[in-house]
């Protein structure tokens, strides 16, 4: 390979830029997973703020604060923020710091397109909540835009909303062509793919997951568009078209889309829970094969959103069963996990609390899925708060609550400074205390009969409301201690091991904490001590 | 502790759990009153325990562990990761408990199927923000109609009034059907996408625009049976319930006569003449169930969204172009074509009392036949 020559004169210092430069032009995974983050946790205030407008309308019956309108325009851009705002580019920020460090490359392997699907994000985001100051007000159809009230129906800024969807789905397939370049090119000899850490192979999975849904949203949003400016008919009915054609092609989306929001957290969990044991984790190889089947899966589930709409019989019962399917993969998780703990020599700092805690409430998300699954049950359940409740399980206490335990685990590496123990559990308990307050009386409202998405209930779901409210207040507030800690952590931290936690195995702990600006500039050897771990 | 003390311990633990789940009432789904809400809360119970008996193993385990494996009791970590015989049991397994699931969820499901056989037909039209209920005959034509809209008071919910008992879960016009008939709804909807749902008939369907969805129902007991529009539908969404009065069949029969009666002698009132005062007063009561929850009240509206009728270039310029607006609505907005919902008198009562109240006084008189004369023109 003569086009190959070692020459030292390019060999100058790679070092970060100076000032704002750093972070507007800079190509390196470390740095664009930071500001991946940080764009996360703002905008986790945001959506956050908006929550607690609707659980501040919600602590009593009647209208108090806001009006109506306003009320279904929180409710729809808080849903949209925190899917599309906070969790996946949270776990796009993950990915960015940990998978080049876990499979032994120097850096992403499209370092200019990381740029660029970062920087398209706060655009994205600035325009979705931009719509909130335009006339006639912001999106107000809730987070699953159902046409004909997201088309016909719909408030002037629509545009602007379709338009920022647009932006943030081309921001997601840069990413996951990136992550998936990286994966398949970038392993250091010796990392063969069934030696991969899970974190980085629930993000290969998830990363073809986007791939695939990511252009049938923006398919959807087009035909909105569409119908909206150009007078087509695709889901008007008086114009031949079919509102219920949108939601079978956005439920095609959407049940993938929860998997890539809930996956990556299961391979956080993967490699906090084995680090804590001091214990390999139990069945890698079935891990794999239950996360490929769950993603395989999420594929022809996406009509249990719609049993109410009138479906077939036959129609209603392929799509009973096949969710039920999911079970058993999940279940293979869960009891995975456990057998991980299970003797082993367990300790319990922050990230291992998150990931305890996780388990638990993720599959008490999964028992009420489950529930939800079975159609003639489900009619009680649709669209009522149990399934707020369920989805909420799934998605604080799971996919968050997978992002609080990777910040936790890897921040010493990140900083090179250990975090403070005790603010860390103080965060964790009120995190806990106040997530389960808030959502475990939704099952109970939702079995009362509540619908979701209404402003104002009739009285007897008082009682379980207030509750909701004062738990959502401790969430909300608690989450300060993390901005408080991980400030702490980069401006005074006590400085970090290179391994960190004695239980640690895997590449990014042979390196300095914090690692270097290239992380890997020459492939390490990969041992088995530090492969599957 | 012994493992038989644990199991003991997790077993009792399971029962108070199950008991609470199973015996509190408000902490449940209700079981209804007809066959197949009791099916379906019977299928709620079953998977909701088997769901607490999973749960009491895997937590059970859990919290074993946590106990007992941790360095600080002086825990030695093993050395396994993987098992496979424990792998096939703990996937086998569940399969066998889905199946167990999934049989009588299909029974359960194939009998909500059974539309057949009706005794009766109403048809269910959502709107933003109520329902019409239309009596169908035999022949699917349209015996009797009415709307029915939230009857809480605007002071109630904006806490200037003690709420009611029924807060947000009553209506001024309440679907009315006999006890021990099969009553088959065709849901549909006018505008956007709704839910009827009523939790005690074990009932919920989306009211669909161009979709004609059918449900069915048999109550024995007589009472009345609230539920709520299930569908975000815009702005009202929570303001929209639905109430079933279900009565013997003798009474029900003496109310769809009276009903159908004075159903007719509204649609004759179409071709009456009626005095200023009379339009001004009927106009009230249909602006103040129709109009005020866009417009307000006052007349003043919630701009730019809804525009107000005080002062407005519509309420106070030509005629023809107010009955229009009002007739045919406003494509692409939440004002809706009237023509549907309102019959000639009351659309002449409302445009008259729009022009000449509100501070409004353009002064004209506005009577049905202007109103059918405008919509034979068209």
């Amino acid at each position: 390979m003569s086009a190959v020559i070692e020459t030292h004169h390019d060999d100058h210092h790679h070092g970060p830029g100076k000032g704002i430069t750093r972070w507007l032009f800079t190509t390196n995974h470390k740095d664009i997973g930071t500001l991946y983050l940080w764009f996360s946790f703002i905008m986790f205030l945001v959506g956050g703020a908006m929550a607690l407008v609707i659980r501040a309308e919600l602590f009593q019956p009647g209208l108090q604060f806001v009006h109506p309108e306003f009320f279904n325009q929180m409710t729809t851009n808080h849903g949209l923020i925190m899917v599309f705002g906070v969790i996946m580019p949270a776990m796009v920020g993950l990915a960015n710091w940990q998978v080049p460090m876990m499979i032994g490359a120097p850096d992403m392997a499209l370092p200019r397109l990381n740029n660029l699907s970062f920087w398209i994000l706060p655009f994205a985001g600035g325009l979705l909540v931009s719509t909130l100051f335009m006339d006639g007000g912001g999106p107000n159809f809730g987070w699953t835009f159902y046409a004909p009230l997201s088309t016909t129906y719909a408030p002037p800024s629509t545009t602007f909303f379709i338009f920022a969807v647009h932006l943030l789905g081309a921001s997601s397939i840069m990413g996951s062509i990136n992550i998936i370049a990286t994966i398949l090119n970038l392993r250091a000899p010796g990392m063969t793919l069934m030696k991969m850490p899970l974190f980085v192979w629930t993000w290969l999975i998830t990363a073809y997951l986007l791939l695939a849904v990511m252009p049938v949203l923006a398919g959807a949003v087009t035909m909105m568009l569409f119908d909206i400016h150009f007078h087509t008919s695709f889901f008007n009915a008086a114009g031949g078209g079919d509102p219920v054609m949108f939601q079978h092609v956005f439920w095609f989306f959407g049940h993938p889309e929860v998997y890539i929001l809930i996956l990556p957290a299961f391979g956080v969990v993967s490699q906090i829970i084995p680090t804590f044991a001091r214990k390999p984790l139990f069945g890698y190889d079935s891990m794999v094969y239950a996360v490929a089947s769950i993603a395989f899966l999420s594929f022809i589930v996406w009509a249990h959103h719609m049993f109410t709409v009138g479906m077939p019989l036959a129609g209603q019962l392929f799509f009973m069963y096949a969710t039920m399917l999911i079970a058993i993969p999940t279940g293979v998780k869960v009891f995975n996990w456990v057998s991980t703990m299970w003797r082993g020599s367990m300790t319990f700092e922050t990230p291992m609390l998150f990931a305890i805690a996780f388990v638990v409430l993720f599959t008490i998300g999964g028992f009420s899925g489950l529930m939800l699954a079975i159609t003639p049950v489900d009619f009680q359940y649709h669209d009522t708060y149990f399934v707020v409740a369920h989805f909420h399980y799934v998605l604080v206490p799971g996919a968050v609550f997978g992002i609080f335990a990777a910040v936790y685990y890897w921040l010493p590496k990140w900083c090179g400074r250990m975090y403070d123990e005790a603010m860390g559990r103080l965060h964790f308990w009120l995190s806990f205390i106040g997530v389960n307050l808030t959502f475990f009386p939704q099952h109970f409202s939702g079995l009362a009969g509540m619908p979701r998405r209404i402003p104002d209930y009739s009285i007897q779901f008082a009682d379980f409301n207030m509750w909701s409210s004062i738990g959502a207040f401790i969430f909300g507030f608690s989450q300060l201690i993390l901005l408080y800690t991980v400030i702490k952590t980069i401006k005074s931290g006590e400085p970090a091991s290179d391994r960190v936690w004695d239980g640690a195995h895997g590449l990014e702990w042979t390196l300095p904490s914090p690692p270097p600006y290239h992380s890997f500039t020459h492939p390490p050897v990969v041992t088995d001590a530090e492969a599957h771990s | 502790m012994n493992v038989k003390a644990i199991m003991r311990a997790t077993l009792g633990a399971a029962l108070v759990v199950a008991a609470a789940c199973g015996y509190a009432d408000e902490l449940n789904m209700r079981v209804g009153v007809t066959e197949v809400s009791e099916s379906v809360y019977g299928l709620h119970m079953l998977i909701l325990y088997i769901c607490c008996g999973i749960g009491v193993i895997v937590f059970g385990a859990m919290a074993y562990s946590i106990y007992h494996h941790r360095k600080s009791r002086g825990a030695v970590a093993a050395k396994f990761h993987e098992n496979t015989r424990l792998e096939i049991f703990w996937t086998v397994i569940p399969t066998f408990i889905l199946v167990g699931m999934a049989i009588p969820a299909t029974q359960v499901l194939i009998k909500m199927y059974d539309t057949g056989g009706e005794d009766m037909t109403v048809e269910v039209r959502g709107y933003q923000w109520k329902w019409q209920y239309k009596y169908l005959d035999e022949n699917r034509n349209n015996t009797l109609s009415f709307f029915s809209s939230l009857a809480t008071s605007q002071d109630e919910i904006h806490n200037k009034a003690i709420k009611g008992e029924h807060y947000l879960l009553e209506v001024d016009n309440p679907l009315v059907v006999p006890t021990g008939k099969k009553v088959r709804l065709l849901v549909t909807a006018n505008d956007v996408i709704h839910s009827w749902w009523v939790p005690d008939f074990g009932v919920k369907r989306d009211a669909i625009p161009g979709i004609l969805n059918d449900i069915w129902f048999i109550a024995d007991e007589p009472g009345i049976y609230r539920g709520q529009c299930t569908e975000l539908c815009g702005k009202d969404h929570g303001f929209m319930p639905v109430v079933v009065r279900v009565v013997p069949e003798d009474e029900y029969r003496d109310w769809y006569s009276a009903q159908s009666a004075a159903y007719t002698e509204r649609e004759a009132m179409a071709r009456q003449t009626f005095s200023p005062d009379e339009l001004m007063t009927m106009g009230e009561q249909v602006y103040t169930k129709v109009c005020s929850t866009c417009h307000q009240a006052n007349g003043q509206g919630l701009p730019p969204v809804f525009p107000a009728i005080s002062g407005s270039p519509v309420a106070t310029g030509p005629r023809d172009a107010h009955i229009a607006a009002v007739y045919n609505g406003r494509p692409g907005t939440a004002m809706q074509a009237f023509s549907a919902q309102l019959n000639a008198a009351e659309l002449a009562a409302v445009i008259h009392y729009q022009r000449n109240a509100l501070g409004n006084s353009v002064g004209d008189v506005t009577q049905p036949v202007d109103i059918l004369n405008w919509a034979a023109a068209q």
